[in-house]
């Protein structure tokens, strides 16, 4: 159990930034789901925790150890950093069984046979693959070959486990269960877990606290999974966990326009937060369970779809030529009816934001 | 701030200053030089330059010289007709064995590869031992039988080099294309009969463009091999004089008996040889170069087969017959010559006796050829299965700045011909270096073995360690190896099968070996190559004949424990 801290990491690939200034402590104890699109260096940020790569300015601390630094120029070898790694990719070695690939890291750090023994046969408990213990890699299904992975990252009794991506390749029903199962593992053994995905749907059931990046590497939001749902820092976090709409508005005085196409709609409910800066163009971003039916609101919309998802209805409804998604509790279309399709209603925008239109080039 | 590293350097990560990496990579290097870059260097430098002063003259006589040029045509004229009926015989025996419905296909392919594992100046040997313009057994028998008062086939022609290469390396093309069948879309050519083609239609349409990457890469293979060939032209055309380029040099070298003037003019005639063989890559290129497909699916599946019908027997005769000619009459030719107590004696069974074995085997030459090709080839073997590892692992995993050039000095000596290379290395180590000379000793061989072997492993451990996902050297170094430890743990076990692979595949060629090795022999150092080829040299024929069935001997020995362990080995 050990805190982690990245201070100012930078990071280049030739001459490609993909780490700029990057900082971000992770709690003893705590899953922090290190969330971002694929390519916005999470990989690159982990390969330097190990030590893999070597970044060009900032310091790495686990605990109280500072296991690099390039002003002091400390950089501990990767063999002597004791964090365990589940690759994306598993890399669990398939010339050897199981129970080697498990043991392998307590046969580097000379601990005694009987020992390695006690220790393989209790991390393997641990993921419930003790049964397959003289297994090759290769008899194993991909599910299994993941845990044996994980188990083979908990034996060493590591301050810290890091997991790259370790379930992108797993069917949904595995990914669940692999997810409840890590979350049940770590409450076990209390480690430390980076984990890493661009999937923000198994960060949202998996971790403590969630650490936001955006393209070009840089931290947007780190905080709990109700608080950066609920309270993005920016559009990109906005945009990045969930389904959202937005809309182009135009501003003008104190009144609000709705431009979604050719058509606007002056939009009386519409309020701008104190301080919001409108010398650039805003759109509103609202999601779809934010969205509701009201046939009195002058936001005239067409539903041109509706496909019944067992707990919501989901739209998808025409306003003034723009295509807005639109989620429907079940409850609550029980309550005021189902629109059908083809069906002209009014809509209200609840919960929405303002933020500054999206530059193309991005 | 410190400098920016290579990202995949990771002992240069520790900060040491003697990275494993570059220990590596540098090492690599200096075996680049020796085996490769000082002996290409050596060549090109005494050809122009002569006591330290450039001198062109050497080389524009040698370029003018009637008798080279003439060398210099017959190697093009044999590698061209070579290349092109070994192409066209070997499609069209693929094609047969691959996608028709000829009976006995397994036996027949079996039987297909054995030229490829043979000797081809043993079948040289055979050949001119059946249809010697003077003194041919069959060329008598057909005088005899028809009365005739000149030989009716002549071996002894480029004609008969032709035929001879021809029956050696055509499997090249035939393994390329057999397998490209085998791993080719069946649907693809059912969608041409749908869409209303006939049979021949296809064939032409389709099946051929998707099989030419695979015919194009085993013509290169036929290209390069003939142009470089030195036995089968040495036996069949010196008697003649017949040269080609290869056969020119061993002739010039010999002949200056070991004089400097004569390793001068040698080498001045291997710029000539090396510019054809490159000439001839890139016309082939550019002749072949019709684009690539990837249609070509590595999932096996049953292709359909044509049915042959009223064909069928007509081609399996055909097959037998050439199966004959190629597979068993030399073999036949060679083992019942090794018994006759005279060259020259009919071939009955009162003249046959043991003596010659029992000669071979009590002339200590013969022993210590065999010991000595048996030590050559397991050494060479062992030493570039490591080595031709490590400069893959250099080139696939490092991959330090200038990785090409490393790659392409590689595989460099692979295109380079034998002859060539030999004289490389006697210019290059042959001269007295620090107090050892290498000359006339075994190691001068096994050098030139290592520099045109290595690349054989190279390729066989590079395409093994692409399958090594980083990864797994990575998780073994978090799990607290030492990057050595990481190597022998993880990557080596891994690409291991290759590595043996690449051994054997250096072993066998290298047992057979003459080309390079009868430039190089001393008089304690010959190979068993060398020997059966000066017992021959020397009219001793039926001593070579029975050496050489010796040789057979070995390498079918040797191939068959190869098959059989490889078999068995679980592919990880």
């Amino acid at each position: 159990m050990s805190k982690v801290v990245f201070k100012n990491i930078s990071f280049k690939y030739g001459n490609n930034q993909i780490l700029k200034d990057f900082s971000l402590e992770i709690e003893s104890g705590e899953i922090l789901c290190l969330v971002g699109p694929s390519g916005c260096g999470k990989t690159t940020l982990v390969r330097c925790l190990l030590g893999l790569n070597k970044p060009e300015t900032g310091e790495i601390y686990v605990g109280d150890t500072c296991i690099f630094s390039a002003s002091r120029r400390i950089n501990m070898a990767v063999e002597r950093r004791n964090i365990g790694i589940v690759f994306q990719d598993y890399a669990v070695w398939p010339h050897m069984t199981v129970a080697e690939n498990v043991g392998y890291s307590l046969k580097k750090r000379r601990v005694p046979k009987g020992e390695i023994a006690d220790r393989v046969d209790n991390a393997l408990a641990m993921v419930n693959m003790t049964e397959y213990k003289n297994h090759l890699p290769s008899q194993l299904s991909g599910g299994q070959q993941q845990r044996v992975a994980i188990a083979r990252a908990l034996v060493g009794n590591g301050d810290i486990i890091v997991m790259d991506e370790p379930i992108t390749n797993l069917d949904a029903k595995l990914r669940e269960q692999m997810l409840a199962e890590i979350r049940e593992i770590q409450r076990k053994s209390g480690t430390t877990v980076l984990y890493i995905t661009h999937d923000q749907q198994s960060a949202l059931q998996l971790c403590d606290r969630m650490a936001i990046m955006e393209p070009g590497g840089n931290l947007c939001q780190l905080g709990t999974d109700e608080d950066i749902i609920l309270h993005p820092a920016n559009r990109f976090t906005f945009e990045f966990i969930g389904v959202s709409n937005f809309i182009p508005v135009d501003v003008a005085g104190g009144a609000i326009t709705l431009k979604p196409g050719e058509a606007s709609f002056p939009w009386a409910d519409g309020k701008l937060p104190q301080g919001t800066d409108t010398s650039k163009r805003l759109e509103v971003g609202v999601r779809p369970n934010d969205i509701v039916f009201d046939n009195a609101s002058p936001l005239r919309v067409k539903v041109k779809r509706s496909v019944f998802l067992g707990s919501e209805y989901d739209y998808f409804v025409d306003l003034g030529g723009r295509e807005l998604r639109i989620q429907q509790n079940t409850l609550d279309a029980a309550k005021y009816g189902v629109m059908k399709e083809g069906q002209e209603t009014g809509i209200r925008l609840l919960n929405y934001r303002f933020y500054p239109e999206k530059e193309v080039s991005a | 701030m410190t400098k920016v590293g290579r990202n995949k350097d990771l002992a240069a990560i520790d900060g040491k200053r003697f990275s494993m990496d570059g220990v590596m990579t540098a090492l690599t290097v200096v075996l680049l030089l020796v085996v490769v870059v000082i002996p290409v260097v050596s060549i090109i430098y005494n050809a122009f330059f002569f006591q330290g002063h450039f001198d062109p003259k050497l080389f524009s006589s040698q370029l003018t010289d009637k008798g080279n040029l003439a060398a210099m045509w017959n190697t093009i004229k044999i590698a061209f007709w070579v290349t092109v009926l070994g192409t066209i015989v070997g499609t069209f025996y693929a094609w047969l064995l691959g996608r028709s419905d000829i009976p006995a296909k397994g036996l027949m392919r079996a039987l297909f590869n054995i030229p490829y594992m043979f000797p081809p100046f043993l079948g040289a040997m055979a050949w001119d031992l059946l249809l010697n313009g003077r003194s041919g057994y069959l060329n008598k028998l057909l005088m005899e039988v028809f009365g005739l008062s000149s030989a009716p086939v002549n071996i002894n022609t480029l004609g008969g080099i032709v035929f001879v290469e021809l029956s050696y390396y055509f499997p090249f093309v035939f393994m390329q294309v057999v397998s490209a069948l085998e791993r080719m879309d069946p649907t693809l050519e059912e969608c041409a009969r749908i869409a209303g083609a006939r049979q021949m239609t296809v064939i032409r349409k389709i099946t051929l463009p998707l099989v030419v990457p695979a015919i194009s890469a085993g013509a290169l293979l036929i290209l390069t091999t003939s142009l470089a060939h030195f036995g089968v032209p040495s036996i069949l055309g010196f008697s003649q004089g017949i040269y080609t380029l290869p056969t020119k040099i061993y002739a010039v070298i010999s002949r200056a008996g070991g004089s400097f003037e004569g390793i001068r003019q040698g080498a001045a005639l291997s710029i000539m040889l090396v510019i054809v063989v490159f000439t001839a890559l890139v016309l082939q290129k550019k002749i072949l170069s019709s684009g690539s497909y990837d249609i070509i699916k590595g999932k096996s599946m049953r292709p359909t087969l044509i049915k042959l019908r009223g064909a069928r027997i007509p081609l399996l005769i055909l097959c037998i017959a050439t199966l004959i000619l190629i597979v068993i009459v030399p073999l036949v030719m060679i083992f019942l010559v090794s018994l006759v107590k005279a060259y020259g004696l009919p071939l009955v069974p009162e003249n046959f006796t043991l003596q010659n074995y029992k000669r071979i085997f009590a002339a200590s030459g013969t022993i210590d050829s065999v010991k000595n090709s048996l030590f050559v080839s397991i050494a060479a073997g062992i030493i570039c299965m490591f080595l031709g590892t490590l400069i893959a692992y250099v080139v696939q995993k490092i991959r330090p700045k200038g990785k090409e050039v490393l790659e392409v000095l590689s595989v460099l000596p692979y295109s380079l011909p034998g002859t060539v290379l030999a004289i490389g290395v006697i210019l290059a180590w042959s001269g007295n270096i620090l107090g050892i000379s290498l000359y006339n000793t075994i190691w001068i061989i096994l050098v030139a073995y290592i520099a045109r072997y290595l690349s054989f492993s190279m390729k066989s451990s590079s395409a093994a360690l692409l399958q090594v996902h980083p990864s797994l050297e990575e998780a073994a170094r978090t799990c607290g190896a030492s990057h050595m430890e990481s190597l022998t743990d993880v990557t080596l076990p891994l690409i291991r099968p290759a590595m043996v692979s690449g051994f054997f595949l250096i072993f066998l060629p290298a047992m057979r070996e003459v080309t390079t090795s009868i430039l190089l022999y001393g008089p304690y150092t010959r190979t068993l190559g060398v020997q059966i080829y000066s017992l021959r040299d020397a009219g001793m024929i039926p001593q070579a004949a029975a050496l050489g069935s010796v040789a057979i001997v070995i390498i079918i020995i040797c191939n068959t424990i190869v098959t059989q362990a490889t078999k068995d080995r679980k592919g990880v």
